[in-house]
Parts: structure tokens; C-alpha cells; sequence
């Protein structure tokens, strides 16, 4: 994991770098004065060697120093922490539903192989996961928040400043929009593992030796795909985050999604590389997660 | 050609999956054909007019005629999957080949691919739009950089199995070079699990260039792109819902029946690779 971060870290870095032209010019871009633009590259640390900037980059973000942000003024940890809010509530909830939807319809259409039932459902999860996010976003607005007014279109105000947890019902919409392609990717998963393990013979041995239905399903098929289900639980996160920064800005919610939007509108590329970071420092601890879990869900798997 | 069109038959869903998107394709080919209007053209008089004769599909903001549109905005929006496609395919197998036949290329490259996958697709492809502008040509490298890393992986694993096959012990042991096994031996055995690959990474890389175009960092707005069209529409949310609809309706029947051919190919193609393909 840590050649893998200290990679990561390289690449983001080299964002900057890649940038035709001047790197502070363009992010000033075309009003500021050259004297401005001096001073962003000292303050960047633009006009040292590219190994010494990359150092003092680095030592920065090991000691929690994401640099500053060019448009807010303050430290790019301040400025994703005060977005984190509703993207941590968002990722939260869909991650709930995507598994209490994904998991229990994958195992049913599994279990009802071939039936109507699966292939209604196979379809549905099909269709799903081919729409476009922000188009579901859109049709979901158009339908509950203009057309039936059940939930409000956009915004988001904070949970933990007013107190108020109704507020969560301004993220029903696009929690759904985002657990929508998810769980049928998690369904399909689901579904194809489950068919692998249930043509095994040790659950053969087990209808052979009378077990009710349901321990077959549950303790020798269920237990026996989870590991598959996990792990693509865990990859799920990358594509929630894709999927956020689209919902955010369908909804006008104040999240980090809506954040790395503006920020490459505004070629604020500190915050930028800060939220990228972030999100693969996460990503990889999460699949650090997932391989832990590993041993815990098959009992021949053990890390020495 | 014969046996892959006789096996989407076998399965009637996935053959219908095939007729939509010919159809499309055709559409695409021949837009200046099939359209009554010019898809620029701009009426003031008509301005988002529902679904009429004239204009089955209604009009936009400008008046300019949504299924002209739409017809149009087939030909960039399959035009930049089939970019994409070809970008990832191109550069995937290369990369995935040397890297599963030289171990000194395999610990740097695959180690950059590996994590450039725990970077989230649309994140990083927004952030080489921004880096390299906007353009065609900008988003098919931006989006195809994403797709690049799972198509390697995929040949990577495949080139390792090959490898070990007797037929290429007995190419090496009758004098062949490295380079014409990796050609006339390897290259060839991996069509199977590329051809599936291609249709999932043409499926979603449309979705994800829609989704570029709709957060404005996608192929400039003036051109007809599904997306495009959809970023320009949702502004129209109330008033003209069919904005929304059609082009809409489109990328869903598109990448549909992407997915329907695709898990079909996947299945009976070649069995063998089925774990190896990332799919839906």
C-alpha cells in the first residue's frame, strides 16, 4: 500500500505540472498581473526544481497541509471539511441502500434463476445500470420534486449546525439517483456469484443430505459469494464518487463533488489535487478494508 | 463474423440490442439523409415547441429541430465511444502485452496502471480535460486514459495465461522472435475477451462523455452531442421536458443494448475469460 500511495502521490502532483504554459498564469488566468503571478509562483513554489517542490508538497501533505486554495483563500483542508458534510451523508445513505437493495434482489433472482421473477429483475438492474446518472437525476426531479412536489429539488442545508435531521430529506432524490445504476451493478454481481457456488458440488452434498432451502441459500451458497459481493462493494466507492460529483451538480448540493466541479472551472488546482488525494488515500484504505475482511469471510484465508 | 451473429441470434434480446444499434449506426452514417432540418439552424418563431408533425421530437430554445438533433448528435457521441475504443484498445494491448511478457516494463507500468485505477474514471478524465482543454480529440485521450487501465489489466492477465501455453514454448523452441510471438501468437488470442471489453468500454465511456459534456468539460456545446443536448435541456426542466427525453432515451437504448450484446458475448464466446472481463 505504501509504494502504491507514494505513486498516487506522484501522479497528483504532476497535475500541475502537466498544464501547458505557465501553471500560475493559467490558474489566475487572463486579468491578473504579472506581478500576481510572481507571487503565486513563489508561493507555489514554481520557479524551484521540480524534486524540491515535490518534496515540500509532500512533507506538507504528511503533516496535513494541503496547500492553500487560490479562489477561497484558506487551507484546501478547511475548504473540502467545510464541503464534507453532505458528501459524507450522501456517500453514507446510497452505500446503505446500494447494499440493502443490491444484495437481497441478487439473491432472489439467483435463488429464481430463470423465472419470470429473474428475468424482470435482470432486466430492470440491465436497464439501470445503462442510464446516464445525471439524466436519472434530472427524470427524478422532473417527476417527485416538480411534478408530485414530495421532496425539494435542490440545496442542502446543514444537518449539524440547524439540528434539524428532516433536513436529510433534501438528499432522498439524489441518494436514490446514485444508489440507482449502483445496486443493479451490486444485483448483477450478486446474482451471477451465487449461480457460480450454487453448481458446486458441496451444495449438492447439502440438498442430498435434506437441509432446508433457506440454510442451503444462506450458509453454503451466501456465505461462500460474499467474498465476490465485498469486494465489489468496495469498488463501488469509486463509482459513487464519479457518480456524486454528476448528483451534486444535478441537485446544487454544497458537497466535495460539486467542489472539484468548481474548482476545475476555476482551474483551482490545489483544491483539486487536495479532494484526489483525499479520495484515493480512501479508496485505498477501504480496499485495505475489504482484503482484512477477506479473512474473516473464508477461514482458509489468513494474513501472517 | 458468421458464428458471433449467429450466436446474438441464439439469444433474441441481444439480437434486438444488435438491430438498435445498427440502426443507430445508420443514422449516424446517413444524418444528413434522415434529418428534415439543419441541426444548427436556428428559428426564433418555433422556440421549444412540443412534439408536433413538423417537429416529432419539439424544438429547442433556438428553434432548431430536436430530432435533427439528436440524429446528429449520434454521429459525436459514436464517434467519441468509438475513439475511446480504439485509444484503449490500442495502447491496452500494448501496454498489457509488454508488460506481461518483460518483468522489468511489468514493475513500472503495471504498478502506474494499478493505481491510476484507484483514481475515480470521471474524476481523472475531468481532470485532463481541464488540463488539456476541451475538443474531441481532448476528451477521447482524457476518457480513454480511464479505460486504457482496465483493458490492460484484462490483457495483462491474458498474456500471463498464454504464455505458459505449450504453442508458444514450441514457437520459441522452432527460433521465433519475441516480438512475432507477441504478433502472430499472442496478439491473436486475445481478440476474444477484447471484442467483449470493446463493448463494455464503448457503453460506458458514452456514458461517461455524457456526463463530461453535461458538467460543461466535454466536447464545446455549440457541437450536437447527446450530452451536450442534455446539459442544454436541463435548463428547460419544466418547460420542455422532451429536451431531456429524447436525447435521453437514445444514450438509455444505445448503451442497452451495448450491455445486452455484450453479456451475451461474453457468455458464449469464450467461456474461458468470463472471470476476467469487467462488465455490468
Amino acid at each position: 500500500m505504501i509504494p502504491s500511495l507514494f505513486l498516487a502521490s506522484i501522479i497528483v502532483f504532476s497535475f500541475i505540472h502537466f498544464i501547458p504554459g505557465d501553471p500560475a498564469a493559467v490558474m489566475l488566468g487572463d486579468m491578473a498581473t504579472p506581478e500576481q503571478v510572481q507571487q503565486l509562483r513563489e508561493a507555489l513554489g514554481l520557479d524551484r526544481p521540480v524534486y524540491v517542490q515535490y518534496v515540500r508538497w509532500l512533507s506538507g501533505v504528511l503533516r496535513g497541509d494541503l496547500g492553500n486554495s487560490i479562489f477561497f483563500h484558506q487551507p484546501v483542508t478547511r475548504v473540502i471539511a467545510s464541503r464534507a458534510e453532505t458528501s459524507v451523508f450522501i456517500a453514507l445513505i446510497s452505500m446503505a441502500l446500494i447494499t440493502l437493495i443490491g444484495i437481497p434482489i441478487g439473491v432472489l433472482s439467483a435463488v429464481k434463476y430463470n423465472s419470470w421473477l429473474d428475468q424482470t429483475l435482470s432486466g430492470l438492474s440491465m436497464f439501470f445500470a445503462s442510464v446516464p446518472t445525471f439524466w436519472l437525476g434530472l427524470n427524478l426531479m422532473f417527476i417527485f420534486a416538480v411534478m408530485l412536489r414530495w421532496f425539494p429539488s435542490s440545496g442542502f442545508p446543514s444537518v449539524i449546525e440547524s439540528g434539524d435531521w428532516g433536513n436529510l430529506r433534501y438528499l432522498i432524490l439524489p441518494c436514490l439517483t446514485l444508489a440507482a445504476p449502483n445496486s443493479a451493478l451490486i444485483i448483477r454481481l450478486t446474482r451471477s456469484s451465487m449461480l457460480d457456488v450454487i453448481r458446486e458440488d458441496h451444495v449438492r452434498t447439502a440438498r442430498a443430505k435434506g437441509l432446508p432451502e433457506w440454510k442451503i441459500i444462506l450458509k453454503h451458497v451466501f456465505r461462500n459469494a460474499l467474498i465476490s459481493i465485498v469486494s465489489a462493494l468496495g469498488f463501488t466507492f469509486v463509482a459513487l464518487v464519479s457518480g456524486t460529483v454528476v448528483t451534486e451538480t444535478v441537485f446544487s448540493l454544497p458537497g466535495i463533488g460539486r467542489l472539484v466541479v468548481e474548482s476545475i472551472l476555476r482551474r483551482d488546482y490545489p483544491v483539486i489535487q487536495g479532494i484526489i488525494l483525499v479520495i484515493v488515500l480512501l479508496y485505498m484504505f477501504i480496499n485495505l478494508l475489504v482484503d482484512l475482511s477477506y479473512a474473516f469471510l473464508d477461514p482458509r484465508i489468513k494474513y501472517s | 463474423m458468421t458464428g458471433l451473429f449467429s450466436v446474438l441470434y441464439a439469444r433474441k434480446i441481444a439480437f434486438t440490442g444488435m438491430l438498435a444499434i445498427l440502426t443507430i449506426l445508420v443514422f449516424a452514417i446517413f444524418a444528413p439523409l434522415i434529418t428534415p432540418y439543419d441541426p444548427t439552424s436556428m428559428n426564433p418563431l418555433e422556440k421549444l415547441e412540443p412534439p408536433s408533425a413538423s417537429h416529432p421530437f419539439g424544438t429547442d430554445n433556438f428553434g432548431r429541430d430536436t430530432f435533427s438533433r439528436v440524429v446528429y448528435g449520434a454521429r459525436m457521441s459514436l464517434l467519441g465511444s468509438t475513439g475511446v475504443v480504439v485509444f484503449a484498445t490500442i495502447f491496452g494491448v500494448a501496454i498489457g502485452t509488454l508488460c506481461g511478457y518483460f518483468k522489468s516494463v511489468e514493475l513500472v507500468l503495471m504498478r502506474i496502471v494499478d493505481v491510476l485505477m484507484s483514481f475515480p474514471p470521471l474524476l481523472l478524465a475531468l481532470v485532463l480535460v481541464s488540463i488539456m482543454g476541451r475538443g474531441l480529440v481532448n476528451v477521447i485521450i482524457a476518457v480513454g486514459v480511464t479505460y486504457l487501465t482496465r483493458t490492460t489489466r484484462i490483457i495483462y492477465g491474458m498474456t500471463l495465461k498464454i504464455k505458459e501455453e505449450p504453442y508458444i514454448e514450441a514457437s520459441y523452441a522452432s527460433g521465433a522472435t519475441t516480438f512475432r510471438i507477441l504478433l502472430r501468437h499472442v496478439v491473436p488470442n486475445l481478440m476474444s475477451p477484447l471484442i467483449v471489453q470493446s463493448t463494455f468500454t464503448f457503453a460506458f465511456s458514452l456514458l461517461e462523455m455524457a456526463s463530461l459534456d453535461f458538467l460543461g468539460l466535454g466536447i464545446p456545446p455549440a457541437i450536437p452531442s447527446w450530452g451536450n443536448m442534455l446539459s442544454e435541456g436541463s435548463i428547460y426542466l419544466t418547460r420542455a421536458p422532451w429536451l431531456l427525453l429524447f436525447p435521453g432515451s437514445f444514450i438509455v437504448v444505445t448503451v442497452l443494448s451495448l450491455n445486452l450484446v455484450g453479456d451475451v458475448l461474453r457468455d458464449r464466446l469464450d467461456p474461458r475469460f468470463r472471470a476476467e472481463i469487467s462488465g455490468v
